[in-house]
């Protein structure tokens, strides 16, 4: 069963040391999905598979056999950007935009889990509904680094977009 | 033009368009958050071979021989570059020229001296880890790494009257002695280049800040003729110092590309960015305040101790804004380098006041608790009038606005302090707080403005946006000059062909380029009026027209219209001294039993002259303060005693300021003119943020839990040593 991208198929690769990073960027042609540091330390190469956000430089390719992967191409377009890739214009929850591509995924699954009511170690509560305060962002935006220290725009962006949805 | 005096009537307060300095959202936003903004690695070239450079694992010494043909045995190898011109040290900013070469030749651990080049990159990732070579070891006895008890030399040194008996006579003295700890960069994007050769022109996408020395610093490393090179970088994950000269990729890549006569990537692991690009030097600082009994200074020391490896210039200069800072009568101030091997150390975002000021702004707080008077009012009563030794005035000075105005912002409460006066649980609470300083920079610029038939305009330069708002901002300025709202404008960067800009560093880009975009609208402006046949002073543009006259595309009829504008600083360097000044001020909680700090609110006021953006320029205060926590709290390298290898070379270990790091930041700009700083009346606002703001921190911990801590980064283990 091949791996599926953004709706699209495509044929897992024969040299099993590829990285879904690497997959991603050399073979799919989808760049968006950056390196930072290929050892799963800045969160710059976060993808969503099966809905779930991943350290793609910390997966084999091979490893992803009949997967669905959303990159940030998969999520919104120039023409057509989702709710949070607005909301990081509007609020410049970036500034050189390297690591913005795995803020988005990161935050755009980051939701679902508050929505799903997963506890973090800024929840008051282990059991019960969660609301996404701007401590419950910073704390699950955490493994994402942005060395322009675009946080405080980051937080205001996602919180933006999480009121929205809440509404 | 080549400005020596003053622009006091700048046309920018006086146009009608009113975009400059509105809060618009950076026009290549949409493609940095849909990840379609191609960085250097990322450009799709057929037939790309993948090169992994290779590095020793040794300090001092030389390779002797490499076994090629064993590694070109492997999978897919098809070269291993072992090129005399491969660059064994990134260029410092500005160079111009070819950085050290003869890679050979190791200086330092991690250097590079071979590319292996393969179809893949897993198997050039592979072939490199395996080459196989032989190298000869200095003794290591004889390797000095450890600027303490190295033999330093004094780099410079300013003296008037006698501090030594200004101290000795003082009602009040610090003598301080605080030490920081090396930082990285660690832009996101790590170093990269693909370099593609057509026989006889090279073409190089890049990672780079400053493509207008870049490309003297290719072309004198190879050999060649600027003419016969062309760089692009488009967009630049970050920069923050580290690229602004070449670095080892970017000869890599182009050697292998010409010697293959195909196109090759070479992309630095993140290891490798820590190991072979410039750090940010350790300081040994000591600070000598001697003040009567209202606390205004008559003795001012500030002497340092930075290093770098044998044959760099460049020296960590910390003492730039302490030149004018702080009144005081009787000064010395002194800067030594030692000579290790470490990697080269160079420009780290906001060189020398990074860490500079903050020691200055730690011996301050000393001095305020030392007299009794205010922390806030004892910078204010030290304000000098000129620069203190020069005589020199002011091109603008708004340090008293930024402590009042950010005071006010934080709800400071004046007074007398005393530590240890809060605690919420096992949390101590304070406050503290640190004057900015920056040097105003600027250079020499070109741009082409292009008026299209169509009513809309280019901007082109070789200049980069590093995440800066170049984009944004240029567009404003050239939709101001010329009438158009910020749509209309289309700005082009980071591409050779294009006019040389001032490239980003040291602040300095907007300032400078913004002068050039400037100086070509006026040309516009000049030739439009003719067209209209209305005076020059009297030409009024806006939405496209001229008031009360023709269309831009009536007058343009049909042609382009063209000019490039040069703008080059002047005389008016001996004239004044500009800078940027500010304030910061920090609520901080200490934990009693860890002796782990966290940030609960800070407030910035900056003063930096016509802010061009409200949103880019605020969010570059913000990153600047951001990196502040860093400074503060957690960046170090550290570097192995025995051998000399820099431990923690990689985002685990070095630590950078994560989201839960940092709280809410409130950002005070104070609005100002600056006509001397630049025609556009502009500073830098890229490093004012982290120039002091690191001491509002450290000022803060004393204040809350008493311990006075003389060393950065103020980890727990420190601050916990240093409680009462």
């Amino acid at each position: 069963m091949p791996i599926t991208i953004n709706d699209t198929p495509h044929e897992l690769p024969d040299d099993p040391r590829v990285s879904l990073l690497d997959f991603l960027r050399h073979h799919a042609g989808l760049t968006g999905t950056k390196k930072g540091c290929d050892h799963g330390q800045c969160g710059a190469c976060t993808v969503l598979v099966n809905g779930m956000r991943i350290n793609s430089c910390l997966s084999l390719a091979v490893m992803h056999d009949g997967d669905s992967v959303t990159t940030i191409e998969g999520l919104g377009t120039p023409d057509a950007p989702s709710a949070l890739q607005k909301a990081f214009v509007e609020h410049d929850g970036y500034q050189c935009g390297y690591c913005t591509p795995g803020q988005i995924c990161s935050a755009t699954a980051m939701m679902q889990e508050i929505a799903n009511g997963w506890p973090s170690d800024a929840s008051d509560d282990l059991e019960g509904p969660i609301k996404p305060s701007a401590d419950e962002i910073r704390e699950r935006m955490s493994g994402n680094l942005c060395r322009c220290g675009a946080y405080a725009n980051i937080v205001a962006a996602i919180a933006e977009v999480a009121a929205e949805d809440a509404q | 033009m080549e400005q020596d005096k003053p622009n006091r009537e700048c046309l920018l307060d006086k146009t009608p368009q009113a975009t400059l300095g509105k809060p618009l959202s950076r026009s290549e936003g949409l493609a940095k958050v849909t990840g379609t903004a191609p960085y250097a690695a990322e450009y799709p070239i057929a037939d790309c071979l993948e090169g992994v450079l290779v590095t020793a694992p040794f300090a001092r010494g030389t390779i002797d021989s490499i076994d090629k043909d064993t590694c070109l045995a492997m999978e897919g190898v098809v070269a291993v570059i072992d090129d005399e011109r491969l660059t064994s040290r990134p260029a410092q900013g500005t160079a111009g020229e070819a950085p050290v070469q003869k890679p050979r030749q190791i200086d330092y651990f991690g250097q590079p001296f071979a590319l292996v080049v393969a179809e893949t990159f897993e198997q050039a990732r592979h072939a490199a880890k395996h080459l196989e070579f032989t190298f000869t070891a200095d003794d290591l006895s004889q390797v000095s790494f450890d600027p303490e008890g190295t033999e330093s030399e004094r780099q410079e040194e300013t003296r008037q009257g006698d501090l030594a008996h200004a101290m000795a006579e003082a009602k009040h003295a610090v003598d301080a002695r605080i030490t920081t700890a090396g930082h990285a960069s660690a832009a996101m994007e790590p170093h990269a280049a693909i370099a593609e050769w057509d026989g006889s022109n090279l073409t190089v996408h890049a990672s780079l800040q400053m493509l207008n020395y870049n490309i003297s610093e290719i072309a004198d490393s190879l050999g060649m003729e600027e003419d016969n090179i062309r760089l692009i970088s488009r967009y630049v994950g970050g920069g923050f110092g580290s690229k602004l000269g070449i670095s080892q990729e970017c000869l890599a890549a182009s050697l292998a590309a010409m010697t293959l006569e195909k196109p090759v990537r070479v992309v630095l692991s993140r290891q490798q960015v820590f190991q072979n690009i410039m750090r940010r030097s350790e300081t040994t600082q000591r600070l000598r305040l001697a003040a009567g009994a209202d606390g205004a200074l008559n003795g001012f020391g500030h002497e340092g101790l930075v290093s770098n490896l044998p044959k760099e210039s460049f020296a960590e200069p910390i003492l730039q804004s302490s030149q004018f800072l702080y009144s005081g009568e009787n000064r010395l101030l002194g800067l030594d380098v030692a000579r290790v091997h470490r990697m080269t150390a160079g420009s780290v975002r906001a060189p020398g006041e990074a860490v500079g000021m903050p020691a200055l702004e730690v011996a301050m707080d000393m001095l305020a608790e030392e007299t009794g008077v205010d922390p806030v009012e004892l910078r204010l009563r030290n304000i000098p009038d000129a620069h203190p030794v020069e005589g020199t005035p002011f091109s603008s000075h708004k340090l008293a606005e930024c402590l009042k105005q950010a005071a006010d912002s934080f709800g400071w409460e004046a007074g007398p302090r005393k530590p240890r006066q809060r605690r919420e649980g096992e949390w101590w609470i304070g406050t503290g707080m640190a004057s900015a300083a920056r040097v105003h920079n600027i250079s020499k610029a070109k741009a082409r403005v292009t008026l299209k038939p169509d009513g809309t305009a280019l901007v082109e330069t070789d200049m980069t946006d590093i995440g800066t708002g170049t984009y944004t901002i240029l567009g404003q300025l050239a939709g101001e000059m010329l009438g158009l709202p910020r749509e209309k404008v289309l700005v082009e960067l980071g591409d050779t062909r294009f006019p040389r800009g001032s490239g980003s560093g040291g602040s300095w880009g907007a300032s400078s380029v913004g002068s050039a975009v400037y100086v070509a609208c006026q040309g516009l402006r000049r030739e439009l009026a003719s067209r209209a046949g209305v005076n020059e002073d009297d030409v009024s543009l806006k939405d496209g027209r001229i008031a009360n006259g023709p269309s831009l595309v009536d007058l343009l009829d049909g042609k382009d219209l063209s000019e490039e504008g040069f703008y080059e600083p002047g005389d008016i360097d001996d004239d004044f001294v500009a800078a940027g000044f500010g304030a910061y001020f920090a609520q901080v909680r200490v934990n009693r039993f860890t002796g782990e700090t966290r940030v609960d609110r800070m407030t910035g006021a900056f003063g930096f002259g016509r802010v061009l953006n409200q949103k880019t320029a605020r969010s570059q205060c913000q990153g600047g303060m951001v990196w502040s926590i860093g400074v503060a709290l957690t960046e170090a390298l550290h570097f192995d005693p025995q051998d000399g290898h820099l431990v923690n070379c990689d985002l685990a270990e070095y630590h950078v300021p994560v989201n839960r790091d940092v709280p809410e930041l409130d950002v005070i700009m104070v609005e100002e003119r600056d006509p001397a700083a630049s025609p556009i009346q502009a500073k830098g606002i890229g490093e004012l943020g982290m120039c002091g703001g690191a001491a509002a921190i450290a000022n803060a911990i004393y204040n809350a839990s008493g311990a006075r801590v003389m060393d950065f980064p103020m980890t727990p283990d420190r601050v916990l040593a240093a409680m009462p």
